[in-house]
């Protein structure tokens, strides 16, 4: 029963981090690629890491899995986020949208 | 042990095709945060492959390489982040309210 648990989460998580992957490869600009990145990513290393403290299941490296995935979920929108504003304000070229009025002066683009 | 063995046999080549979709990013990447993302995406899918690996071998070692890959892929892609916006704005002409540099001050 336990090994089919950790089987699904091991799946689960590797299946986030292959279309986090194919979403980086395949979609047409830096803020949509970031959406697959940042999400995607983080959920499918963080199933693993859960898989991981599953299986190994000592209070160590359980501790070490969730701090972890504490740390990936902390960071990970504060990388987004930087990444996001540099690419916004050195004028990426982006897929068919509309910014927001004022966006441009609001955030010295 | 057969199917947990299975699953993980399945997800190291489906990790590590994702990492070969983000390095093939890296090379095509217009511009440079494209890039920066991409690499950001080759941190987390390779904590990912540290998780897996622990597993496989048995060894809590590799929890640690995982916390560890995941600090330096966050200061990595901090710092890359504030170099493309400060280059940007060396790059883009001086406006009127920006201040001459002072005599004799070291360009950097």
């Amino acid at each position: 029963m336990g090994e089919i648990i950790l089987s699904a989460l091991v799946l689960l998580g590797v299946f986030f981090c292959f279309v986090a992957g194919l979403g980086v490869l395949r979609l047409p600009d830096v803020l949509i690629r970031m959406h697959a990145s940042t999400k995607a990513g983080t959920l499918g290393a963080g199933l693993i890491l859960v898989a991981v403290a599953i299986y190994f299941g000592d209070t160590a490296t359980i501790t070490r899995a969730v701090a972890t995935i504490l740390f990936l979920l902390i960071t990970a929108p504060v990388a987004a986020h930087m990444i996001g504003r540099a690419a916004f304000r050195t004028k990426v070229a982006m897929w068919k949208t509309k910014i927001e009025d004022g966006a441009e002066e609001n955030l010295h683009r | 042990m057969d199917l947990l063995e299975t699953a993980l046999d399945v997800s190291f080549v489906m990790v590590m095709l994702g990492v070969a979709f983000a390095f093939i990013r890296l090379i095509l990447g217009p511009s440079l945060p494209d890039r920066v993302v991409a690499l950001d995406m080759m941190t987390v899918l390779i904590v990912s492959f540290c998780g897996l690996y622990a597993i496989l071998s048995g060894d809590t070692a590799f929890v640690d390489v995982a916390i560890v890959l995941a600090l330096i892929g966050f200061l990595a892609t901090v710092a890359l982040a504030r170099f493309v916006e400060r280059r940007s704005t060396r790059l883009t002409p001086r406006t009127k309210a920006e201040t001459p540099k002072a005599e004799g001050e070291i360009d950097g």
